[in-house]
């Protein structure tokens, strides 16, 4: 196996606080943006890389691309007014945003959700996670060059998308999780139609574990690269599968149940090398637990009842005055929001907890030094962050 | 060890407020500005909230006071504690707690931008975070009037209509009259 062995005789030296001495006039290091335009970043942000030969020495993450100010914007907006809202601050998997929000609202308003809406939430959940587990091990595969992957979890991803449209009417921001329950019942026939595109996914997935996951080439460059020490777990704030892929079995739907996770039958992937490949290979443990639990949801849930609560008149709500906290296990592990009200008809704070805060920034700037010009992308892709997350 | 339990053990140590619970698994604290870290690297150490899940901060700007939140969390007995501590809204100058976690540095150059809060000695504090050459009054505080600043910052696209979100909402799903 390949191990990158950083020259530690090429570093520049440090000061008393550990800050590099980095002089760019001896020509012997060079600044390199890795973003915001390059396939190799997950979105809109960018890497400032110091490197010297093909080493990087020190990476500065840098946000502020996509910044919409939607948490401002959220506190000049009715409670009904925030939930169009909400769902745009993911755009890959938008439906935490609405479940978190729901039901922080719900919290604070005292509203119970009935049983059918609680079922539509999880499927809705399970279905945005594979959407954004199909982004991942494409972008796995193409940060890698390995462009088909891509290609194919695109086409997959669509036809999970074609589910969505026909449920909510929508195929990205799918506005279906509102305070108070959800927005409608299932289609006639939806049970089949679903499984004709899981049937299609596992055979596209079993492409992806010959193609991918024993290809010589990927495991080459993902073993052994990008390790995160377990230890560094807490400290960085380490969620979801990349801690699962440390050994360390972090899943808010078995440690925190929520909705109707406590009902269903699954174990969480977990691996022990916390390297890149350990990381893809968690994510895809999850595609199929992803799978067995829609089947199972689809199989279990009730056949009918109310989808919506009774919620007072929109124009008139006022919520009192407390906070709270709503968490849930999105793709990349612990996604919460954090709602304050003051008693009036708007929010008085509205603060998204998002995985890609911690993992985007603190954690990858302490990952990059000593790795390899061409592992950067490989090693923030298999981080799974989305930047959107961070701004807000 | 139940949070009421806990709340008991640290309430003279670290001169709690009153809990407030909400529900089993979460619960609210004040806490005064010089017990924070003591009370941080207690819970931390010793009862488990390894988890730093968030840092942020809530203007009161009728009472003159910022709040900042520090939401910890044990995973092994899944409680969740929101640790709230109130700041003078005119000295708006918090304790960096980057050396206890080191991802609370993000937040904290965050909230000194996003708020005007400062935290010093925390990592890279004074850097623009996600704004580019601001001016203004840091954005996320109350007196910050994000629809006047864009009125007076941004021309209006011509063509485009503009409803009163109140009144069209009120015609679209209460035609009959509220």
């Amino acid at each position: 196996m390949f191990n990158f062995k950083p020259d530690r005789t090429q570093y520049p030296a440090a000061d008393a606080d550990g800050k590099l001495e980095i002089d760019l006039e001896t020509g012997k290091y060079l600044k390199l943006w890795q973003g915001p335009n390059h396939p190799g970043i997950t979105g809109n942000m960018s890497v400032e890389l110091t490197v010297c030969g093909d080493e990087v020495v020190e990476g500065k993450t840098h946000v502020g691309y996509l910044h919409r100010g939607f948490e401002k914007l959220m506190e000049r907006r009715t409670f009904i007014q925030v939930f169009p809202i909400v769902c745009r601050v993911c755009v890959p998997e938008p439906d935490f945003n609405e479940y978190c929000y729901a039901a922080a609202v719900e919290d604070l308003a005292g509203i119970e959700v009935p049983e059918y809406a609680t079922w539509m939430r999880t499927l809705i959940l399970e279905m945005g996670r594979f959407n954004s587990y199909m982004m991942f091990l494409g972008g796995i595969g193409g940060a890698l060059g390995l462009g088909i992957t891509g290609q194919w979890m695109t086409y997959v991803r669509d036809l999970m998308l074609d589910r969505f449209e026909e449920l909510t009417g929508a195929r990205i921001y799918h506005m279906f999780i509102l305070p108070g329950g959800v927005r409608g019942h299932l289609p006639e026939g939806f049970e089949a139609r679903m499984e004709e595109v899981l049937s299609t996914a596992e055979r596209y997935l079993d492409d992806i574990d010959k193609v991918m996951f024993s290809n010589s080439v990927f495991k080459t460059r993902t073993k052994g690269v990008g390790v995160i020490d377990p230890k560094l777990f807490e400290p960085y704030g380490v969620t979801g599968p990349n801690a699962r892929a440390g050994g360390v079995a972090k899943d808010l739907r078995k440690d925190s149940p929520y909705l109707v996770y406590d009902q269903l039958d699954f174990e969480v992937a977990t691996a022990t090398d916390s390297d890149i490949f350990a990381r893809a290979t968690v994510r895809r443990g999850d595609v199929q637990t992803s799978i067995d639990l829609i089947r199972q949801i689809l199989r279990k849930m009730p056949k009918d009842g109310p989808a919506m609560a009774r919620i007072p008149n929109v124009l008139h709500w006022k919520i009192p005055r407390g906070e709270t906290y709503i968490k849930g296990e999105c793709s990349r592990g612990e996604y919460g929001y954090y709602l304050v009200t003051d008693g009036t008809g708007y929010p008085r704070r509205i603060n998204v907890r998002g995985p890609s805060y911690t993992h985007a920034m603190a954690l990858l700037e302490h990952l990059i030094p000593g790795t390899n010009i061409s592992d950067v992308a490989a090693l923030m892709v298999s981080l799974h962050t989305y930047p959107p997350e961070i701004e807000r | 060890m139940e949070m009421r339990h806990l709340h008991a053990l640290l309430k003279q140590r670290h001169s709690l407020g009153q809990l407030e619970p909400k529900g089993g698994k979460l619960a609210f604290v004040t806490v005064p500005r010089e017990n924070l870290r003591g009370l941080l690297t207690e819970l931390r150490d010793v009862h488990g909230f390894t988890h730093l899940v968030l840092l942020t901060a809530v203007d009161w700007m009728e009472d003159g006071l910022f709040q900042l939140t520090y939401m910890l969390n044990n995973r092994g007995r899944d409680m969740t504690l929101g640790i709230r501590v109130m700041l003078d809204r005119q000295e708006a100058q918090g304790d960096s707690i980057h050396d206890l976690w080191p991802t609370a540095a993000t937040y904290q150059r965050e909230l000194k931008e996003m708020f005007g809060i400062d935290f010093p000695g925390s990592p890279r504090i004074d850097e623009e975070f996600i704004l580019e050459g601001w001016t203004d009054l840091p954005p996320y505080r109350r007196d910050f009037d994000s629809l006047a600043y864009s009125q007076q910052t941004y021309a209006e696209r011509p063509g485009r209509v503009t409803h009163d979100p109140r009144e069209y909402m009120k015609s679209k799903l209460y035609p009959d009259g509220v």
